[in-house]
């Protein structure tokens, strides 16, 4: 004898606690099963590719800012590094160093971040939440020590960074990186091989490597199906040409697969980090360009970065004048979401939240 | 009859006539019992709340009174003031019904629960059943919850959650069976004077199944799925608001506090320690902080199951061991017991170091079972970058 | 594996619990704060301040409105354009810096507080006798001079403004005298030619060298 049963919809969001922002999908449900996902966004549009067009360019710096507001080192690298091209012009050496640094610093707390929402939607009651929080502190302590700001960093500037560390940048960076290792490594006894992470994360809404590809997946989430894709490896911008890490990969496209891969990427980004330390040398970090930036008529460019949710461009084009004509932004997490149905549908409520922890969106620029 | 309702009773009918003596003595019991409920309720969310908070590396709670100790007064009088909001499409006897439905059992639980020697608020030569019968009232209550509140959030949860209950329900009672086989009682007073080993020793399997089936049936991690807050909002009780959510709260903290009064008589020799007739009542309130403290750690460190791993969980592992356990009781008592049927102490502790290596096998061989799905990924770093596949490597672009 | 895993987790978190808490309890104690800190009560020294409105100019939001009106003597004896209004919208700042970096003469600077909450709008809006009477003990952002000093604006005394300068008081008045600002003519980028007709350079090197060209 079967049951008759009756779907019913449900708005998971936009006021729900974990979706992660004002991110909404309409889920149809049969009993806890996930039969028709319909992903909503746009609550958070603030039109930041408009307001560039009225913004010059060092003024965008700003706005780049607001885009992932958890990697906005990175999100200003994009930028600069569009602009740098765009004019032509590259920075001194120091300042590539110094922003490689900051980049992969805030790959590392972005990375917290993720790995900690990640297991908070779970269920664990905080707790490895508030230790990625603990250590994302004081990442972003010498963010204020860079730039006098934590999370709108406004640090990078076209033809460099806004300015030198300060003296007592370097012995910080250095008390983080030695104390580091051991507060991640609590982490990792805590939760990477722990058994009710496996069960609830092990086979769960896997994404193979085909479906990945044709949604254009890029980051941790096209990693963990099995693509060792990095534009710092592929393409590398600044310093990252100079030293030496490796691309973590994982074959199943599983939750534990894209979790893993961001646990393994914050080593190797300390490892970077370790290493540009050894490698940076004394000089200016900043071009002498003027405030106001006017590349020549026609000229385009498209800057891109391996940024912590993927990859992340942003394309200028400028019209002469002291604004861009246009600025697209290819942001990471929304080319990711694509691949949000093929994730959800057949699974379980509870791995619905799941599966959107894993793939670490941040509306912030989803909506732009 | 109880003694301290015989000691109320005797006291009152010097002045008073016998039925009001009754009366009174009635009364004290009731209002000693409301008491201690919310009283443990209190003191144990001041406890969990803070200690979860130094798990985080937090402060906690600490603006009212010494280490905030008045933190759960603060709140029950904040949400005593608040607006008390019943949703317009809601059931509104049911909704109005859950509270009541809900905190009735934990009080009830707490009457047979012998704080020291001879203070059981009624020695039940039912107890342990009793207590079972009690405990299984909070189903309806959550699954009212659920229906009332005309909500989709409230409704998963309340499904969730009667599904659980009734599940847990199977082998903490067969995990009990093996106590009273031990006892030959069912009065939790005799459960407590047949414990000369502590029976955590005795039946470790036993205590294992009770706590992991006592932490869903009390919606704790890693079984709270009835409102696992990261899916379903808050769970079955999204819509309760004002006195209403803060006598569910009472209800859901004074449950554990209960639950741990119960292990502890179950499972930890309750009351009994050194000069354990003064002190009786010091014992036990140490042991069932002890026993408070797993549940508070347990709930800091673990994620949560999803819910048919949890029906699973009950039926393909917590099932067998508690079957398990019964077997071993049951040969056990046949061999050892004595020809008026008496366990001696010797005889227990025999008992015990077989039960601790079959706990340990049993847990071990079920663990196994599922070994594969909980394989972690092995990566050495210094591996290398792993060559693209050519099937999707592009050609460099140009970028201009 | 059997378990062992979910063991060493709960050693972690029991670990933890015998650690000092990370928090601190707000108001009785704050985190230290770096002297770079951009935060609110800028800091603004008239005497110094030309009225070029190159922060109004620069600031994303255009929250600084400045009024000028052309002064008795001639700028060229030295004078400058005397301000009657220079308004902040605090409540719509988002504190990026960039009004810091476009002033010429080092009179803006960033502040350090960041407990200036309001109830309204309008009490929001920080004007220029704020600006005048507030006490100053700006944030050495983008300010080298108060950096190489070890300047802390958390802890130390409210600061004069010819203790700001990035010279002596004397360069000060000279190149007031001049209105121009003897700077190296910027190196050529591919900018194209009338980029370099507004040349509103920055000068923020860093390092050794002063002025670093394209690579």
């Amino acid at each position: 004898m079967s049951l008759r049963t009756e779907p019913m919809t449900v708005n998971v969001g936009p006021q729900h606690p974990s979706t992660h922002g004002v991110f909404r999908l309409r889920i149809t449900f049969d009993g806890e099963e996930i039969v028709e996902v319909e992903p909503v966004f746009g609550y958070l549009h603030r039109g930041t590719e408009k307001l560039a067009e009225e913004r010059n360019y060092v003024q965008i710096v700003t706005l780049t800012d607001r885009l992932d507001y958890v990697s906005s080192m990175i999100n200003n690298q994009a930028y600069c590094l569009g602009v740098e091209k765009l004019l032509g012009v590259e920075p001194p050496p120091r300042a590539k160093y110094m922003r490689t640094i900051a980049a992969e610093l805030q790959r590392v707390a972005s990375h917290l971040m993720g790995i900690g929402f990640f297991l908070q939607d779970l269920g664990t009651l905080g707790t490895p939440l508030m230790y990625c929080f603990r250590m994302r502190e004081k990442i972003l302590d010498l963010f204020e020590m860079l730039c006098g700001a934590r999370i709108t960093v406004s640090y990078m500037r076209p033809g460099g960074v806004l300015d030198d560390a300060p003296a007592e940048f370097w012995p910080a960076l250095d008390a983080f990186l030695e104390g580091f290792p051991s507060e991640f490594g609590e982490i990792e006894q805590l939760v990477l091989e722990n058994e009710i992470v496996m069960v609830r994360t092990r086979g769960v809404s896997t994404l193979p490597l085909d479906v990945a590809i044709n949604g254009s997946v890029s980051g941790p989430v096209l990693r963990a199906s099995g693509l060792a894709w990095d534009w710092r490896k592929m393409d590398p911008y600044d310093a990252y040409a100079d030293v030496e890490f490796d691309v973590p990969v994982a074959a199943g496209g599983d939750n534990y697969d894209r979790f893993w891969v961001r646990m393994q990427e914050v080593h190797q980004s300390i490892r970077i980090v370790r290493q540009c330390i050894q490698q940076i040398e004394p000089g200016p970090v900043r071009l002498a360009l003027p405030l106001v930036l006017r590349p020549k008529p026609g000229a385009e460019a498209y800057g891109r970065v391996e940024a912590s949710k993927g990859e992340l461009a942003f394309y200028l084009v400028s019209d002469g004048g002291v604004s861009p004509y246009r600025m697209k932004i290819r942001s990471p997490s929304l080319i990711n979401l694509t691949v949000t149905e093929h994730l959800l549908v057949g699974w379980k409520l509870a791995d619905m939240i799941v599966t959107l922890g894993s793939m670490d969106i941040n509306m912030g620029e989803v909506d732009r | 009859m109880s003694g301290l309702y015989q000691f109320i009773y005797e006291t009152a009918v010097i002045i008073l006539p016998s039925w009001t003596s009754h009366l009174v003595a009635g009364l004290s019991i009731m209002i000693i019992l409301v008491n201690a409920v919310l009283m443990g309720a209190a003191v144990f969310v001041w406890m969990e709340r803070r200690l979860i908070g130094r798990f985080h590396n937090r402060i906690g709670p600490n603006r009212w009174g010494p280490f905030g100790m008045f933190q759960p007064f603060a709140d029950m009088l904040k949400l005593v003031f608040k607006e008390d909001i019943i949703p317009a499409n809601a059931d509104k006897p049911v909704f109005i019904l859950v509270p009541i439905a809900m905190l009735m059992p934990v009080i009830l639980m707490m009457a047979v629960v012998p704080f020291a020697q001879n203070t059981a608020l009624a020695n039940l030569n039912v107890g342990v059943l009793y207590v079972l019968a009690v405990t299984s009232v909070t189903t309806l209550a959550i699954f009212m919850a659920g229906w009332s509140s005309n909500n989709r959030f409230a409704m998963f949860g309340a499904a969730r959650g009667v599904a659980v209950l009734i599940s847990y329900e199977v082998p903490v009672v067969i995990s009990l069976l093996g106590v009273v086989l031990v006892t030959g009682s069912m009065s939790l007073a005799d459960v407590v004077s047949a414990q000369t080993v502590p029976f955590l020793l005795v039946q470790p399997l036993a205590f294992f199944v009770f706590l992991a089936g006592t932490s869903a049936e009390l919606n704790r991690t890693p079984f709270d799925v009835a409102e696992a807050e990261s899916e379903l909002v808050a769970g079955y009780h999204t819509e309760f608001s004002g006195v209403k959510f803060a006598l569910i709260q009472a209800a859901e903290f004074g449950g554990v506090a209960a639950s741990a009064a119960v292990i502890v008589t179950l499972f930890l020799s309750g009351w009994a320690g050194p000069a354990s007739a003064y002190l009786g009542w010091l014992w036990f309130l140490l042991k069932v902080g002890v026993i408070a403290f797993v549940f508070i750690w347990i709930r800091a460190t673990y994620p949560r199951l999803r819910v048919d791993q949890i029906m699973a969980l009950a039926w393909k592992f917590l099932l067998p061991l508690s079957l398990i356990n019964l077997l071993a009781i049951v040969l056990e008592v046949f061999f050892l017991r004595d020809a008026s049927g008496v366990l001696t102490t010797a005889d227990l502790w025999i008992m015990a170091g077989i039960n601790i290596v079959l706990a340990v096998s049993a847990i071990a061989l079920f663990g196994s079972l599922i070994s594969e799905k909980v394989s972690p990924n092995i990566w050495q770093p210094g591996a290398g970058l792993p060559e693209p596949t050519p099937a999707v490597a592009f050609p460099a672009r140009e970028v201009r | 594996m059997f378990g062992l895993s979910m063991a060493a987790g709960l050693l972690v978190t029991l670990k933890n619990l015998t650690k000092k808490p990370f928090t601190v309890q707000y108001p009785e104690e704050r985190v230290k704060q770096h002297p770079r800190f951009r935060g609110e009560e800028f800091v603004w020294y008239e005497e110094r301040c030309t009225g070029c409105a190159s922060c109004a100019k620069y600031c994303p939001l255009g929250i600084i409105k400045i009024e000028t009106s052309p002064s008795e003597t001639l700028p060229q004896q030295g004078d400058k354009y005397r301000l009657e209004v220079f308004d902040i919208q605090i409540f719509r700042c988002m504190f990026c810096g960039l009004c810091v970096e476009a002033c010429p003469y080092d009179a803006l600077f960033m502040g350090s507080g960041f407990e200036q909450g309001q109830y309204s709008r309008k009490e929001m809006v920080i004007g220029i006798d704020d600006l005048r009477h507030a006490d100053k003990k700006p944030s050495t952002y983008l300010r080298p001079q108060l950096e190489s000093a070890n300047y802390d604006p958390r802890s130390g005394k409210p600061l004069d403004w010819k203790d700001v300068g990035r010279e002596s008081w004397d360069w000060h008045l000279k190149e007031k005298a001049g209105m121009r600002l003897a700077r190296p003519t910027p190196p050529d980028y591919a900018g194209g030619p009338q980029a370099q007709e507004e040349s509103n350079t920055s000068e923020r090197t860093g390092g050794e060298t002063k002025f670093g060209g394209p690579a």
